[in-house]
């Protein structure tokens, strides 16, 4: 390219017509990614141009995009109509403890179904892959019962627990990373007389910072974005997480659209904020995921 | 008789010989112990409730009175239920018209971001962002995005002539208007193929170039075969996922207008949790169930013959 550029103009030979395409289609390329891009973010640049707006403005053709006086008071507002701290603080607590699960369960599961060898492990592997495929909503009903049976609605239990039994794609993708570990690892370990709890908490997990920051993220997303659980178990508004605590401000003040969506970007932000900070993860994770297929 | 003659000898073999070392004991233990959460799991959330559920299909329940037995009386119920077949098919409709379009935007989007562009981190974040978003503030956004008089949708359309469509209440535009939304939710799909693109091996294409393969060509004879594993999980989880909406149904339309919406997992979370005739809805769960996975073992007996996978040929 710039070699092109920096010599004289050619005679317009086979060869350099050929380059101008090249370029040409490089920058309609450009053109058609850049106009998705913007059909891609419309929607989110809607949320935050209109929780930022008088009521009076929200409605108001051609769509001021930048509002001229952003109304940064719509957030105090919402947080005064209903308890967003609260909710905010039950989504932190439940995605905590589901994360946390979610990240010692697949650590220590992926660790039996990785490296140790014993009889029976492919078969788990095998029941591992076929619950990834299997749709959850034939549990839903049987798993709300037992819930109710053991005095968990109304309770954040049914919210985190299921994570510390190990989600099938966590271990996975755990199980993934742990088998592009070299083996002599553990020989050695075991050499020295350590055994396989020893050889997971301070040879192999400490290797596997990569996976575990996906698992982390994926989880916490999962926990924090999640909505047909809190639905199902939760009925007590201090409870609310903040799905559902989004929900009720859209059922309760729908018609001042300015207001839901000030709390809907109290909804999206953390999720954002941690998308630019760990977007390495993110894009991880979803390689990973792809390797099912293989 | 024989069988007694015999297995005296065999018992003192096994017993020469452990059937196990002791390392292999151990790690026999070992795998158990540490895999244990995952198996104790499957049979606490899995297992157990789906026999469970088998129990509650035969059964009447309010969760109030004590459970009455119906024996398949929930299943011919469901035969002469309307709302069973307009559920299936509007959930059969919004899968397989959304499912190929997504998945197209996915793979479309991917091969761009795949030709070395300058900026592709940056477009990468674009295209993902909206994925991430938490499922009920994308339908509460998308609300007033569909609003037929000041939507954001409506608004674009008209500078170009089209429209107003009134797309969250007209039934011929309430589905289209769900699977227009989910492209915007193909950022991880399109990822995954992003990676898929990334593995192909240059020298493949380099080799197909050499023959005198045109780019068309070389597309579909190098690069499909070879990312066609990931382009068969894409449809598997894709298929799966889309028989199971539920979200922005119950959020955006409760199922209407005229149940134009009303998508199975909605019309099962209504039976469950609004009427409580859990029998009822365990029955429709189970033939959602059924369903899907006729649908994954369908994809899974014709996938030989157009996914490629490397080694096993």
């Amino acid at each position: 390219m710039s070699i092109a550029t920096t010599q004289p103009v050619l005679p317009p030979t086979a060869r350099s017509s050929r380059k101008r395409r090249a370029r040409l289609s490089y920058l309609l390329l450009h053109v058609v990614m850049i106009l998705l891009g913007i059909t891609f973010l419309v929607p989110l640049a809607w949320v935050a141009s209109t929780s930022l707006k008088l009521p009076g403005q929200v409605f108001v053709t051609p769509i001021e995009w930048i509002p001229a006086a952003p109304q940064w008071s719509n957030y105090q507002e919402v947080f005064g109509r209903l308890p967003f701290h609260l909710f905010i603080r039950n989504s932190f607590y439940v995605s905590f403890l589901g994360t946390l699960g979610s990240v010692l369960s697949s650590i220590t599961v992926a660790f039996g179904l990785s490296r140790i060898r014993w009889p029976g492990r492919d078969l788990v592997f095998t029941v591992l892959l076929t619950t990834m495929m299997l749709p959850g909503v034939v549990t839903m009903i049987p798993v709300f019962i037992m819930f109710k049976n053991i005095g968990w609605i109304g309770t954040f239990y049914p919210l985190w627990v299921p994570a510390w039994f190990g989600f099938a794609f966590y271990i996975f993708l755990m199980r993934q990373y742990m088998l592009t570990l070299p083996l002599e690892l553990d020989e050695a370990a075991k050499i020295d007389g350590a055994s396989n709890f020893r050889i997971l908490w301070q040879v192999i997990a400490p290797l596997c910072g990569p996976a575990i920051a996906t698992v982390t993220i994926f989880s916490f997303l999962q926990h924090y974005n999640a909505f047909m659980e809190p639905l199902i178990y939760i009925s007590d508004n201090e409870m609310f997480t903040l799905p559902l605590g989004l929900l009720w401000f859209q059922g309760r003040f729908g018609n001042f659209w300015h207001l839901v969506m000030a709390a809907s970007m109290i909804t999206i932000i953390p999720v954002i904020v941690l998308f630019f900070v760990a977007q390495r993860y993110f894009v991880q994770g979803a390689q990973f995921a792809g390797l099912t297929g293989r | 008789m024989a069988t007694i003659t015999t297995s005296p000898p065999l018992l003192a073999k096994t017993a020469k010989r452990p059937f196990l070392s002791a390392a292999a004991r151990r790690d026999l233990r070992d795998g158990l112990l540490f895999t244990s959460p995952f198996i104790l799991g499957v049979l606490l959330l899995w297992v157990g409730p789906m026999l469970y559920s088998l129990y509650l299909v035969a059964h009447d329940w309010n969760m109030i009175t004590p459970p009455e037995f119906v024996g398949m009386k929930n299943f011919t119920r469901v035969l002469a239920d309307p709302l069973v077949r307009k559920s299936l098919v509007n959930t059969a409709y919004y899968t397989f018209g959304g499912v190929p379009l997504q998945l197209l935007v996915a793979f479309g989007l991917a091969v761009m971001l795949n030709q070395n562009v300058r900026g592709l981190g940056i477009y990468r974040t674009v295209y993902y962002l909206p994925s991430i978003t938490p499922a009920v503030a994308f339908a509460v956004v998308w609300i007033q995005i569909l609003n037929p008089e000041f939507g954001v949708l409506n608004n674009v359309l008209s500078w170009v002539g089209l429209g107003p469509i009134n797309w969250l209440f007209n039934p011929a535009w309430s589905k289209p208007a769900f699977i227009l939304m989910s492209l915007w939710l193909t950022g991880f799909q399109m990822i995954i193929f992003l990676a898929g693109l990334q593995g192909v091996p240059k020298e493949l294409q380099e080799a197909a170039e050499i023959d005198g393969a045109n780019v068309w060509r070389r597309f579909l004879s190098v690069t499909i075969p070879i990312i066609s594993p990931i382009i068969f999980f894409n449809l598997i989880i894709g298929i799966i996922g889309s028989f199971q909406v539920f979200t922005s149904a119950f959020i955006m339309t409760k199922g209407g207008p005229q149940d134009s919406t009303l998508f199975m997992v909605l019309y099962i979370y209504r039976n469950a949790f609004e009427l409580f005739k859990m029998g009822y809805a365990a029955a429709l769960a189970w033939i959602l169930f059924i369903i899907i996975m006729f649908f994954t073992a369908i994809q899974f007996f014709f996938a030989n013959r157009w996914v490629y996978y490397e080694g096993k040929r």
